[in-house]
């Protein structure tokens, strides 16, 4: 539902519409052992990454966390957190990723994106 | 200056361990042959005449003298260095923008300016990008390449993009709003021209390209399962 996120600029175009320069990610929780959490570093799941090779591609590159809010800031309802992508956690492609403020626990299970830049291709 | 010598000249004193010459002071005085300049000039070195020395103004003396010595910041010498290009980065390069108004669109990679910024341009008739300065890191280079020789780029800097300074006029109120409406809704003819001029060379090396032209007026996009790390740009 937050997916459409061009959708202020769309107008119902298709061309317009399927329009996604992030690759999708979800928030898993923070880093943590079995009793104890770790909330300024997050460990979010990217789309199609399942090895610790492949994360190299998307260390450095900036995500956000969109979220919408009942009142208004600066004029629109969605709010955002940056982040970016830090280092691989574990074997499997799960990151590790820190945030301009730690996200909140609601964000669990939540979608993020990661974008392609900052770009070295 | 000496005119210059074929081969360059060979030490006359040479070393036996490093710091530690073959020759004598008293040796190497007589094989540069300073006893025959000396000669020369009736026993005594040739002296120039110094040079006038320019004329100093007259220092006055300060009018305050600080109570405690003041500490001079160090010297700073450092020059940045301009922002290292991609080697995948080259005139003619067509890139992908990745934020911004136009993210998305594939676009034409004219220079590198002074700043660091790329140039770039659409072309404007083919996806609407204008000339445009971008930031390297926000920016994919695709195999793609276009023939760009013929296009003239030297009256492009960041000058030419900096914005324009508002003289502070005073006038009273229903004239000051009125003109400032017009003065920014107006892109200058000039600029126009620069890029018609720009891009009617661009558009014919395109056409010269089957389906060049639609892949340029084409937005990349991510779609279900395309992975950004496995993709060949």
């Amino acid at each position: 539902m937050l997916d459409s996120g061009t959708g202020w600029r769309t107008g119902g175009r298709p061309e317009v519409d399927r329009w996604r320069l992030y690759v999708r990610g979800t928030i898993l929780g923070y880093k943590r052992s079995k009793s104890n959490q770790y909330p300024n570093t997050s460990l979010i799941q990217i789309e199609g990454v399942t090895t610790k090779e492949e994360v190299a591609w998307y260390a450095g590159k900036r995500m956000a966390y969109i979220y919408k809010d009942k009142v208004k800031k600066n004029s629109s309802h969605y709010r955002c957190i940056w982040g970016k992508v830090t280092r691989p956690h574990g074997n499997s492609g799960v990151i590790r990723a820190k945030f301009k403020s730690n996200l909140p626990p609601k964000s669990m299970g939540d979608r993020v994106r990661v974008f392609m830049y900052p770009s070295n291709i | 200056m000496a005119a210059k010598r074929k081969t360059p000249i060979k030490t006359r004193n040479p070393d036996l361990i490093r710091g530690v010459g073959k020759y004598s002071r008293s040796k190497m005085y007589h094989k540069r042959g300073l006893w025959a300049i000396k000669a020369k000039n009736g026993g005594v070195f040739p002296r120039h005449e110094p040079n006038p020395k320019p004329a100093t103004a007259v220092e006055k003396p300060p009018k305050f003298y600080p109570a405690d010595d003041v500490k001079k910041p160090l010297l700073n010498k450092r020059k940045p260095k301009p922002t290292k290009l991609r080697a995948s980065i080259t005139p003619g390069t067509v890139l992908i923008l990745l934020a911004g108004r136009f993210m998305g669109k594939r676009v034409v990679f004219l220079k590198q300016l002074t700043s660091g910024l790329l140039l770039v341009t659409g072309p404007f008739k083919i996806n609407g990008v204008p000339l445009r300065r971008v930031n390297q890191s926000y920016v994919i280079a695709t195999s793609t390449k276009i023939d760009i020789s013929g296009v003239n780029l030297d009256k492009f800097d960041d000058k030419y993009f900096a914005k324009e300074v508002e003289n502070k006029k005073k006038k009273t109120e229903g004239e000051f709003f009125e003109a400032e409406k017009e003065d920014k809704k107006k892109l200058p003819e000039d600029k126009k021209e620069d890029q018609k001029a720009v891009d009617a060379f661009l558009i014919k090396s395109i056409e010269g390209v089957p389906e060049l032209k639609a892949y340029l007026a084409a937005r990349f996009s991510l779609k279900s399962g395309m992975k950004p790390h496995e993709l060949v740009f």
